[in-house]
C-alpha cells in the first residue's frame, strides 16, 4: 500500500475542499472495507484519504414528507436493525442479510455499499476495469468469465455491478444526493449507475470531487410489497451469483405497478421492464412469477462460461416476487 | 512518509505509537504493540481472523486504519482474559476442542464475546449468524458451536451465583 495522507474533516465543506479533480488526488473513505483492500492490492492509488465519518448529519436515518432519508455514513448494521426499515422495506433487510458477516455489517456504510468497486478478478488483479489486453481485446471474453455479465455486455465492460443494495434502491424508486463544489444535485438511483464505454470511465455518475451524502426512498414507494432474492454460491460470506429486487404496488391481489431489477448480471443494476409491465393486472402466483422470470431473462447475452447465470436470474425473479407477497416476520 | 503520534486505547490501556497514516490497525496491534493474538488470515475481509472489538462491536482490523480508531475502545483477544483468569468464552474453546490449529480462534472468540455480551441466551441460528463472518479450516465448526454453548452455560452459572435474589 502506497503512502497517503489521512484527513478527517468535520464538515462537508471541508471534505469537499480536500477532494481533487482527478480520481488519484483523493478518495472518499468511510467504512473502508472495500477501499483498503483496493489500496493494499495497488488497484487504486490515492494521495489522500478523506474520512467522512466525522461529518455531522451523515449518520442518521430519518423520515420526512418526501420519504425516508438514509445518511451515506449509516452502517449496514444500523440499517439492518432499524425497525421502520424492517417493517417497510424488507428488500433492504434481505440485501443486508446477504452480507454474511457481522463484522462487515458493523464497518460498511450505505454510501460504500453503493459505491464499492466491481469484484471482477481481472480488475482486482490490476488489468483495469475493462480488462483489455494490449491489442484492446477483452481478457474476459477470451478468459474465465463465469462470474461476469450476461446483460449489457456488448461494449467493453463485462464486469458486474457488485451491490445488492443498488437493485433494491432502483426498485424502490430511490434517489441519491450528491454534493460537489457547485452544490447539491439529486440523481435517481437508476441513473447513478452507468456502463463505462472507455478506459478511465467509472461505473457511476460521480465526479472525483463529489460525495454521495444521502439516499432517499420516496414516500410514493411506501406500502409497495418488496423483496430481494439472491442466489448464492454458499451460505457463508461471498458475493451473490444473481439477485432480483422487486417492488409491487398491489390492489387487493392484483399488481397495479411493478418494478423488477436484476443484480449481478450486468455492469449496472439491470431493470427488467418488460417483465414488470407484463405483471400489471396479474396476481402473483407460482405460474405468473415464473413467467415474469422468463420475460426478465429475454435477450440475455451470456459469455462463453456463464450461461448458467441465465437460469439463476430467472429463478431469482420468480422467488423475489413470491417473497414480496409472502408472509414475513419483522 | 511521515509518522504521526497516534493514541490508541487497547484492552483498557492508553498506548501511544508513531505510525504512518496507512498503518493498518492489525499491524499496529501486532507489530507496534506486540499484541499478536489477532491474526492475518485472508488480509481482505473474508475470514474474520483479524477481528477485534471496537467499543464492543466486532470489526476487521485488516481493512481498518489505526488512525481512524483513535479515541475508541479496542479489545483484542488478549483483553478478554489472560492465563489464570480466562473469560468463559476462552475456557469454552479450550474445553470443547473449539481450537485445533488455533489460527482462527482469536477471531472466533471475539465474535463469540460480542454475541454473548449482547445476547447471553442465543439460539443456534443466532450463534451461526454471529459466527458467519469467521472461517475455520480445522474443526468443521461443530466443536466451535459446542464451545459457545459451554461459555453460555458457564456465564449462566456465574450470573446465578452472583445475583441469586434479584428475581
Ligand atoms: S485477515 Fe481480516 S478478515 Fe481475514
Ligand atoms: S482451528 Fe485451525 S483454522 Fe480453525
Amino acid at each position: 500500500m502506497d503512502a497517503f495522507e489521512y484527513a478527517k474533516p468535520s464538515s462537508l465543506k471541508e471534505a469537499l475542499g480536500l477532494l481533487g479533480s482527478d480520481w488519484d488526488d483523493a478518495s472518499v473513505f468511510a467504512g473502508g472495507t472495500d477501499l483498503i483492500s483496493l489500496l493494499k492490492d495497488d488497484v487504486v492509488d490515492t494521495k489522500r484519504l478523506v474520512n467522512i465519518k466525522g461529518i455531522a448529519g451523515l449518520n442518521r436515518v430519518h423520515e420526512s414528507a418526501e420519504g425516508v432519508h438514509i445518511g451515506a455514513a449509516v452502517t449496514v448494521e444500523e440499517l439492518f436493525s432499524n425497525r421502520m426499515i424492517r417493517e417497510q422495506f424488507p428488500a433492504i433487510i434481505d440485501a443486508a442479510e446477504g452480507i454474511r458477516s457481522p463484522q462487515l455489517h458493523n464497518m460498511s456504510t450505505v454510501g460504500g455499499w453503493l459505491c464499492q468497486r466491481p469484484r471482477c478478478w481481472y480488475y482486482r488483479n490490476g488489468f483495469g476495469l475493462l480488462a483489455l489486453d494490449k491489442d484492446g481485446q477483452s481478457l474476459v471474453t477470451q478468459g474465465d468469465n463465469r462470474y461476469h455479465a450476461i446483460f449489457g455486455n456488448s461494449g467493453p465492460a463485462k464486469f458486474i455491478s457488485p451491490s445488492s443494495f443498488g437493485p433494491v434502491l432502483i426498485a424502490l424508486g430511490g434517489e441519491m444526493r450528491i454534493e460537489g463544489p457547485k452544490g447539491a444535485r439529486d440523481v435517481a438511483a437508476a441513473d447513478f449507475f452507468v456502463i463505462p464505454q472507455k478506459q478511465g470511465e467509472r461505473e457511476h455518475a460521480l465526479a472525483p470531487n463529489e460525495i454521495v451524502t444521502e439516499i432517499t426512498i420516496p414516500a410514493a414507494s411506501r406500502g409497495m410489497r418488496n423483496a430481494l432474492y439472491e442466489v448464492r454460491p454458499k451460505e457463508g460470506l461471498d458475493w451473490p451469483l444473481t439477485t432480483a429486487a422487486v417492488a409491487l404496488r398491489m390492489r387487493g391481489d392484483t399488481v397495479e405497478r411493478a418494478r423488477i431489477v436484476l443484480g449481478h448480471v450486468a455492469p449496472k443494476p439491470w431493470p427488467a421492464e418488460d417483465a414488470a409491465k407484463w405483471l400489471v393486472g396479474k396476481t402473483i402466483n407460482e405460474e405468473n412469477a415464473a413467467k415474469a422470470g422468463d420475460a426478465a431473462v429475454q435477450g440475455a447475452t451470456p459469455l462463453s462460461r456463464n450461461g448458467y447465470k441465465v437460469q439463476l436470474a430467472r429463478v431469482s425473479v420468480k422467488r423475489a416476487l413470491l417473497a414480496a407477497v409472502g408472509e414475513r416476520r419483522v | 512518509m511521515n509518522k504521526e503520534l497516534t493514541h490508541l486505547r487497547v484492552n483498557g490501556e492508553e498506548r501511544e505509537i508513531a505510525i504512518t497514516p496507512n498503518r493498518l490497525l492489525l499491524d499496529a496491534l501486532r507489530e507496534d504493540l506486540g499484541l499478536t493474538g489477532s491474526k492475518r488470515g485472508c488480509d481482505d475481509s473474508s475470514c474474520g481472523c483479524c477481528a477485534v472489538l471496537i467499543d464492543g462491536t466486532p470489526m476487521l482490523s485488516c481493512v481498518a486504519l489505526a488512525a481512524s480508531y483513535e479515541g475508541r475502545e479496542i479489545t483484542t483477544v488478549e483483553g478478554l482474559g489472560g492465563p489464570g483468569e480466562l473469560d468463559p468464552v476462552q475456557e469454552g474453546y479450550a474445553e470443547m476442542g473449539g481450537a485445533q490449529c488455533g489460527y482462527c480462534t482469536p477471531g472466533f472468540m471475539i465474535a463469540t464475546k460480542a454475541l454473548l455480551d449482547r445476547n447471553p441466551d442465543p439460539t443456534m441460528d443466532e450463534i451461526r449468524e454471529a459466527l458467519s463472518g469467521n472461517l475455520c479450516r480445522c474443526t468443521g465448526y461443530m466443536q466451535i458451536y459446542e464451545s459457545v454453548k459451554y461459555a453460555i452455560e458457564k456465564l449462566r452459572a456465574k450470573s446465578a451465583t452472583q445475583a441469586p435474589a434479584t428475581r
